[in-house]
C-alpha cells in the first residue's frame, strides 16, 4: 500500500494541514509532458466544470428533474482516471456520473439530452442524471444505489476473465460506499477469483453530510482493501497528472497481473451533495476548504500550466470560449430534442418478448376487450 | 417417455444447456465440490471444471450481482441460491439491478441470467428457512418468474429461462425435488429445442365443477386433490400457473368462466399473496360467471414453527383444499360429495 500524496486524515476538519500537505506533494514536474496533452487535460477539466454549472442552472430552471449530483471539484480525478483507460476498458460509476460519462467518450449532447429526459438522450430518457449508460463507449452505468455497481463491476471482470480478454474494469464509488456490504463481498470475490478490476474510491470526506470519520472505523480508505490482500494507493485527486499516472499504473497492473486494486482519490466537493443541497451541515472551515483555490483542481492546474508557460492568457480565453460554445450546443441540443413518445412506454421492460406482458395504462381494465 | 425425478430433470437440463452453450456457467454456494445442497449440480464440476462451475463464498449480494454484471457482458450465468430465503440478502441486486438494467438504460443491454432457488415449507426448517416469498419477485416488472411443478415442466422451463435474454427467477421447491413424472426421451440432449413458452399457464387437468389454481408444489397438490375428489364424483379442473410474471390471466379466467367457481391454493401467506392477485383477476375477468366467492387456501399467517404438528397445521393440505372446494360447491348449490 502506498500513500502517494498528502494524507487527508480528517481533511474536512483540518483545513490548514491538508493545504500544507497538498502544497508539498504536487505531481511530478511537467518535464516530459507534451504541451498539447496538458492543454487537452485542462480543456477537458474545464469542460466538465462548465457542463456541470450548466446542468445546475438547467436543474434550477426545472429543465432537469429528479436528483442531480455534480462533479464540481472532482474534475482532475475524472479526467486523470479516464485518461488511464483504454477505449475497450469498462467503467461503472455511482450516481455522480456526468463527467465520467463524457470522459468515457459519450457525446455531451446525448448526456445533456438524457439529463433533460429527452428522446435523444443516450438512454432515450429512461435513465436520467444518475443512470448514464452507453454500450458503445463501455460506460456501463451510472447507478443510484450506493454500492450497487460493485458486484456488477466484479461480474463484468469475471466475464472478461472467463473469456481470457485483456480489458480492465474500473469501478468508481464515493467514500461512504466502503461501509456497505456490497463493498466487502465484491472485494473478496474480486481477489478470490483474480479479477481485473480497479475499485476507485472518490474521497471527498463527506457521504452526503456525514464525514468519513463519522462513518468509517478505518478512515484511511485506501487501506481497506488489506482485509482482502488488495493493494491500495491514495492519490491527490486534485492533481490530474498524479491521478493519471497512479491510475495507469494500477490499471495496467490489473491487466497484466489479473488481480484487483484499490485507488483512493481525494478532492473537495465544491457544492452540496446534490444541486438542491445547501450543505448547511458544513462548518465555516469546511466551506472555506471547498472554496479554496488551493483545492480547486482547475485553478491548480491553470497555475501550474501558466507558470510553465504552457497556458497563456490568449489560449485560456480561446479554450474557455470553445468550451462555452460546446456546452451551450449541448444544452441547445437537449432543449430541442423531442420528448419521448408515450407510445414507447412498454418498449424496454423485457428484452425477449413473451406472451401476457402487461401493457395496461393506469386506468385500463385488466382485461381489455 | 421416461419417468424421472424433478431433481434429475433440472440437473440433466442444466448439463445439456452447458454443453450446448459455452456462455452458460453456474455459480452458487456449495454447487461444485459439494455438488449442491440439493444435488442439482451433481457431477457438473467434474465434467465442466471450475471455470464454468463456480463455487462462491457465502455472499449472495456479491455473487448474484457478479452474475448480473457477467450477463451484461453476454455470459448466461445460472445462479443457485440455496433457498429463496437467502435471496433476501441479494434482493437489492435482483430488484434494483437485474430487473432495472434493461429498462433504465433504454434497452441498451439485457441481463440474460437465471436465479434458480427452491421455496418450500414442511421440512421442519423453522421460520427463516420455510418462507415462500416468490411474491416479492413476481411483483417486479423487468423480472420473469417461473414456477414449474413437474419434471417435464422443470426441464422445458429451465431451458426457456436459460435461453431467454431477461433475468428469470426460477422457483423450485424442496417438496418437489423427489417427485417423479414423465419426460420426453430426449429431454437431456443438448440439441433438444423443447422450450416452454414463458408467460403461459396450462390447464393440466380438465374438469367441470370448479377450477383449482396453483403453482409449483401446490400445482402438484392440486392434481392430487382433483384425483381424490374424482373418486367422490367431483370434477375439478386444475390450472398450473407455471409463470408468475408475466401472469397468464386469460387461461384461468377462461377456466372459471367454464366452471363458475374457483379455489386457489398457495404455499405463501394469504394476505397480499399471489392468490390475492389471482382472485382479483377472476372477479374482474369472470364476474358474471361466478356462482360463489373465490376461495383461497394458503399458509397460516405465522412465522413457520419448527414442531411437526404446528408446521403441518400451518400448511395447506389435500384435506384443507378439498374442504374449501366442497364448501364452495355447497355455496353454489352443487352437490357435495
Amino acid at each position: 500500500m502506498a500513500d502517494t500524496t498528502a494524507k487527508p486524515k480528517g481533511a474536512a476538519a483540518r483545513s490548514s494541514g491538508t493545504r500544507r500537505r497538498g502544497r508539498r506533494n504536487t505531481s511530478p514536474g511537467l518535464g516530459d509532458e507534451k504541451p498539447e496533452a496538458l492543454l487537452d487535460y485542462y480543456r477537458r477539466m474545464l469542460f466538465i466544470r462548465r457542463f456541470e454549472e450548466r446542468t445546475a442552472q438547467a436543474y434550477t430552471q426545472a429543465r432537469i428533474g429528479g436528483y442531480c449530483h455534480l462533479n464540481l471539484g472532482e474534475e482532475a480525478t475524472v479526467v486523470g482516471l479516464l485518461d488511464a483507460l483504454r477505449p475497450d476498458d469498462y467503467l461503472f460509476t455511482n450516481y455522480r456520473d456526468h463527467g465520467y460519462a463524457i470522459e468515457k467518450g459519450m457525446d455531451p449532447k446525448k448526456v445533456m439530452a438524457e439529463l433533460y429526459g429527452r428522446s435523444d438522450g443516450v438512454s432515450k430518457g429512461w435513465g436520467g442524471s444518475m443512470h448514464m449508460y452507453d454500450t458503445a463507449t463501455r460506460m456501463l452505468g451510472g447507478y443510484g444505489i450506493v454500492g450497487g455497481q460493485l458486484p456488477l463491476a466484479t461480474g463484468a471482470a469475471l466475464a472478461i476473465s472467463y473469456r481470457g480478454g485483456d480489458e480492465v474494469v474500473v469501478c468508481q464509488m464515493g467514500d461512504g460506499t466502503t461501509n456497505i456490504g456490497a463493498w466487502h463481498e465484491s472485494l473478496n470475490i474480486a481477489k478470490l477469483w483474480n479479477l481485473p478490476v480497479v475499485f476507485v474510491v472518490i474521497n471527498n470526506f463527506t457521504g452526503m453530510g456525514t464525514t468519513v470519520e463519522m462513518s468509517s472505523a478505518e478512515p484511511e480508505l485506501y487501506k481497506r482493501g488489506s482485509a482482502f490482500r488488495i493493494e491500495g494507493v491514495r492519490v491527490d485527486g486534485r492533481d490530474v497528472l498524479a491521478v493519471r499516472d497512479t491510475a495507469a499504473q494500477l490499471v495496467e497492473r490489473a491487466r497484466k497481473e489479473q488481480t484487483p486494486f484499490l485507488l483512493e482519490a481525494w478532492s473537495h466537493r465544491q457544492k452540496g451533495h446534490s444541486v438542491v443541497d445547501p450543505a448547511k451541515y458544513r462548518t465555516e472551515e469546511q466551506w472555506e476548504q471547498a472554496r479554496d483555490a488551493e483545492n480547486d483542481p482547475i485553478a491548480l492546474f491553470d497555475a501550474k500550466l501558466t507558470e510553465a508557460g504552457v497556458l497563456t492568457d490568449e489560449l485560456r480565453e480561446e479554450i474557455a470560449a470553445a468550451v462555452k460554445a460546446e456546452v451551450a450546443a449541448a444544452a441547445d441540443f437537449a432543449e430541442n430534442s423531442p420528448q419521448p413518445d408515450v407510445s414507447t412506454l412498454f418498449d424496454y421492460t423485457y428484452a425477449t418478448p413473451v406472451p401476457n406482458e402487461s401493457r395496461r395504462m393506469p386506468a385500463d381494465p385488466v382485461f381489455a376487450e | 417417455m421416461s419417468v424421472i425425478t424433478y431433481r434429475q430433470a433440472l440437473r440433466d437440463t442444466l448439463r445439456a444447456e452447458m454443453v450446448r452453450d459455452e456462455n452458460v456457467l453456474v455459480m452458487g454456494e456449495e454447487i461444485g465440490v459439494f455438488e449442491g445442497s440439493y444435488k442439482i449440480t451433481e457431477g457438473l464440476l467434474k465434467e465442466f471444471g471450475p471455470r464454468r462451475v463456480k463455487d462462491t463464498p457465502i455472499a449472495e449480494e456479491g455473487f448474484v450481482g457478479a452474475a448480473i454484471g457477467a450477463a451484461m457482458l453476454g455470459l448466461r450465468p445460472v445462479v443457485e441460491l440455496m433457498t429463496i430465503n437467502f435471496s433476501l440478502i441479494a434482493i437489492d441486486q435482483i430488484i434494483n439491478h437485474a430487473a432495472k438494467i434493461y429498462g433504465m438504460f433504454g434497452g441498451q443491454t439485457s441481463v440474460p441470467m437465471v436465479i434458480r432457488t427452491p421455496g418450500g415449507g414442511g421440512q421442519q426448517l423453522g421460520a427463516t428457512h420455510s418462507q415462500n416469498i416468490e411474491l416479492f419477485y413476481s411483483f417486479i416488472p423487468g423480472l420473469k418468474v417461473l414456477a414449474p411443478s413437474t419434471p417435464a415442466e422443470a426441464s422445458s422451463m429451465l431451458r426457456a429461462a436459460i435461453r431467454d435474454d431477461d433475468p428469470v427467477l426460477f422457483l423450485e421447491n424442496l417438496g418437489l425435488y423427489n417427485s417423479k413424472g414423465e419426460v420426453p426421451e430426449d429431454y437431456a440432449r443438448p440439441e433438444n429445442d423443447d422450450v416452454a413458452t414463458i408467460g403461459r399457464a396450462a390447464v393440466t387437468r380438465e374438469g367441470s365443477d370448479i377450477t383449482l389454481i396453483g403453482y409449483s408444489r401446490m400445482a402438484m397438490v392440486a392434481t392430487q386433490v382433483a384425483e381424490k375428489l374424482a373418486e367422490e364424483d367431483i370434477s375439478v379442473e386444475v390450472v398450473d400457473l407455471r409463470s408468475l410474471r408475466p401472469l397468464d390471466r386469460q387461461t384461468f379466467v377462461d377456466s372459471v368462466k367454464k366452471t363458475g367457481a374457483a379455489v386457489i391454493c398457495e404455499d405463501d401467506w394469504l394476505t397480499y399473496g399471489i392468490g390475492a392477485e389471482i382472485a382479483a383477476s377472476i372477479q374482474e375477468g369472470a364476474f358474471d360467471y361466478l356462482d360463489a366467492p373465490v376461495r383461497r387456501v394458503a399458509m397460516a399467517e405465522v412465522p413457520m414453527p419448527y414442531a411437526k404438528p404446528l408446521e403441518t397445521a400451518a400448511l395447506p393440505s389435500i384435506e384443507s383444499i378439498s374442504t374449501a372446494i366442497k364448501e364452495t360447491l355447497s355455496a353454489v348449490g352443487k352437490r357435495v360429495g
